[in-house]
């Protein structure tokens, strides 16, 4: 297990030197900026209106999900670009024949990549989580309603891109891993919002185009889920956000994420025992 | 050959295809403990699959490798195999302390071997004012010599090395030459896969050639080599049948700008050989025992370059 957390620690090192990681950490930081002003600005607008503290505080909190959901897209963009060149530009370039000589299983040296990259896909959202619900917190007083679940779930998500980044990886070079896994992503955020129009159109081959293209790539479904649990019932339903609760993903989506996360960890260790380095 | 009960690494038949192209026809060799084996051959031989092979890297089609009396796949016996890569790369955002304890780590060493480990091992492979630099101020030859300290650092039992040589100046492949000794010394067997025949030459005790993947010859190297003798002759006045008379002790004379060159079974012919030409009225000036490089073999045994 040792060659596994040294492994682990050398991986989160390396991705902590990488200049993505801070660039993704100051879009954060600006996104960030640009989601106070504008929560403070329509806090302002309330103000000089006559409205429901009520019906505010259901409207501020719809735009804590917007502000939540940007947090949660540079995340899993984060995630690919941070990861796609570990497994395939390592293989392509030898770097990994040092590291495949050494007595380890080749699924330690899965593991413990994967474990470096998870550690820091994980440690950004929760910054970047906490910090727009506390900004938001402390300039409009919201609150997301199960914080703590919609964390975790865009937490899942981002370990979903990493284990497609991951698998791709054994396969093939760095470019084309990037392209295979930001258009799964593409394929997940097209399933997702093919579901949410079905709920409108109410269009069966609507929903099933959207249910397969979410069996294909069930990120996006986990993020609806994260949105569904994070805001009110009624800022749901007021279809204030595109985020409303027209298709919410259940637990039983939740659950094949789990099984579709195991498959895609077995079919990458597999893939990376049996190819040639 | 030596006896496969004290061999290190021993293929059979071994194989490797990819898709329609052979790269290793059906190697079969057999390396003993303590020796510093060369294996040679031209590009695209299949030497680098070979070896890929024979460190669990590349998965044979056929046959069988084992190192260690084991898989060379099998993690346990990586614990005593040290491996410098062609072309060695790695994180260059590391330092060349930081590298060597990141290898030793994953070789199973503790934290206070490390500490007295790591500080040797620079010092032998030249790096210690270097010790604290990031790989990627590292020149070419300074990256193989810290390749070449993350491959013996353990202390393995058998060491692959792949071009060691490359990229240093003479000081530097005489430092390898001497670790490569040093590691003979200490019991270590040691593979060595290079194009400088010339350091080859010096260093190993037994080659093997290996052409379209498959061994076509060995061939012992140092003192005790049992092959023909060749000689060189300073001498005038040689007339075709002085030249055809030598054929009772010599085979393959060929004429030189200065007199001869003949290969003789053993030194024990050269008296006769010296009264043929002086009863036959040739002027000698010298006679020297020529020996065959290293390089010729090779030619002989490859045949000429063919080109790209």
């Amino acid at each position: 297990m040792s060659g596994i957390w040294t492994i682990a620690r050398v991986t989160l090192r390396e991705s902590a030197r990488r200049k993505l990681l801070w660039m993704a950490l100051l879009a954060g930081g600006v996104l960030l900026a640009i989601f106070a002003i504008a929560l403070h600005l329509q806090v302002l607008q309330f103000q000089g209106r006559s409205m429901s503290p009520f019906l505010r505080y259901q409207v501020e909190s719809g735009m804590l999900i917007i502000g939540l959901y940007t947090c949660d897209l540079v995340a899993v963009v984060l995630t690919i670009l941070a990861s796609i060149d570990t497994l395939a530009g390592e293989i392509g370039s030898g770097t990994i024949h040092a590291i495949a000589t050494k007595p380890l299983a080749r699924w330690q040296i899965f593991a413990g990549k994967f474990l470096g990259f998870a550690v820091m896909v994980v440690v950004y959202v929760a910054v970047t989580f906490w910090a727009t619900v506390g900004v938001a917190h402390a300039v409009a007083g919201v609150m997301p309603v199960h914080a703590l679940r919609g964390m975790l779930l865009i937490m899942f998500e981002c370990i979903i891109a990493l284990s497609l980044s991951f698998l791709f990886g054994t396969w093939f070079t760095t470019l084309t891993n990037g392209v295979v896994v930001l258009g799964l992503q593409g394929v997940a955020l097209m399933g997702g919002w093919l579901e949410q129009v079905s709920g409108f159109s109410q269009s069966a081959h609507i929903v099933t185009l959207g249910v397969i293209s979410s069996l294909i790539q069930p990120g996006e479904s986990l993020w609806r889920r994260a949105a569904y649990e994070m805001q009110t019932p009624l800022a749901g339903s007021l279809r204030f956000s595109p985020f409303a609760n027209v298709s919410i993903p259940s637990m039983t989506a939740v659950a094949y994420a789990g099984f579709y996360l195991c498959v895609v960890m077995a079919a990458a260790v597999y893939h990376l025992h049996r190819r040639d380095l | 050959m030596p006896s496969s009960a004290h061999a290190v690494i021993e293929t059979r038949e071994l194989r490797k295809v990819f898709g329609s192209q052979v790269a290793v026809r059906g190697l079969s060799l057999t390396v003993p403990r303590g020796e510093i084996f060369g294996f040679l051959g031209p590009n695209g031989a299949g030497k680098s699959t070979s070896v890929k092979m024979l460190l669990g890297l590349v998965r044979p089609t056929g046959g069988h490798a084992l190192v260690l009396g084991s898989p060379p796949e099998d993690p346990q016996v990586r614990r005593h195999v040290g491996f410098l890569p062609e072309d060695f790369r790695f994180y260059d955002w590391l330092s060349a302390r930081e590298l060597l304890e990141l290898h030793g780590r994953l070789c199973g060493m503790s934290a206070s071997r490390l500490r007295q480990r790591i500080p040797e091992i620079l010092e032998l492979v030249g790096l210690t004012p270097h010790r604290d630099r990031r790989l990627r101020g590292f020149s070419k030859g300074m990256l193989q010599r810290i390749g070449l300290a993350q491959a013996i650092i353990h202390e393995p039992q058998v060491v692959f090395l792949d071009e060691p040589t490359s990229g240093l100046d003479p000081m530097g492949r005489r430092t390898v030459r001497d670790i490569l000794r040093a590691e003979r010394e200490r019991g270590a067997t040691v593979f060595l896969n290079s194009h400088f025949l010339s350091e080859v030459e010096v260093t190993c005790d037994r080659v093997a050639f290996i052409k379209h993947g498959e061994v076509v010859a060995a061939h012992e190297l140092g003192p005790e080599t049992a092959n023909d003798v060749r000689v060189s002759v300073r001498a005038r006045s040689l007339g075709e049948e002085v030249v055809s008379g030598l054929g009772r002790w010599a085979r393959d004379v060929r004429p030189t700008a200065e007199g001869l060159s003949l290969a003789v079974p053993s030194e024990e012919v050269l008296p006769d050989v010296v009264r043929h030409l002086v009863a036959a009225g040739a002027d000698i000036y010298g006679l020297a025992r020529q020996k065959t490089s290293l390089e010729e073999l090779f030619v002989d045994i490859m045949g000429e370059d063919p080109g790209l």
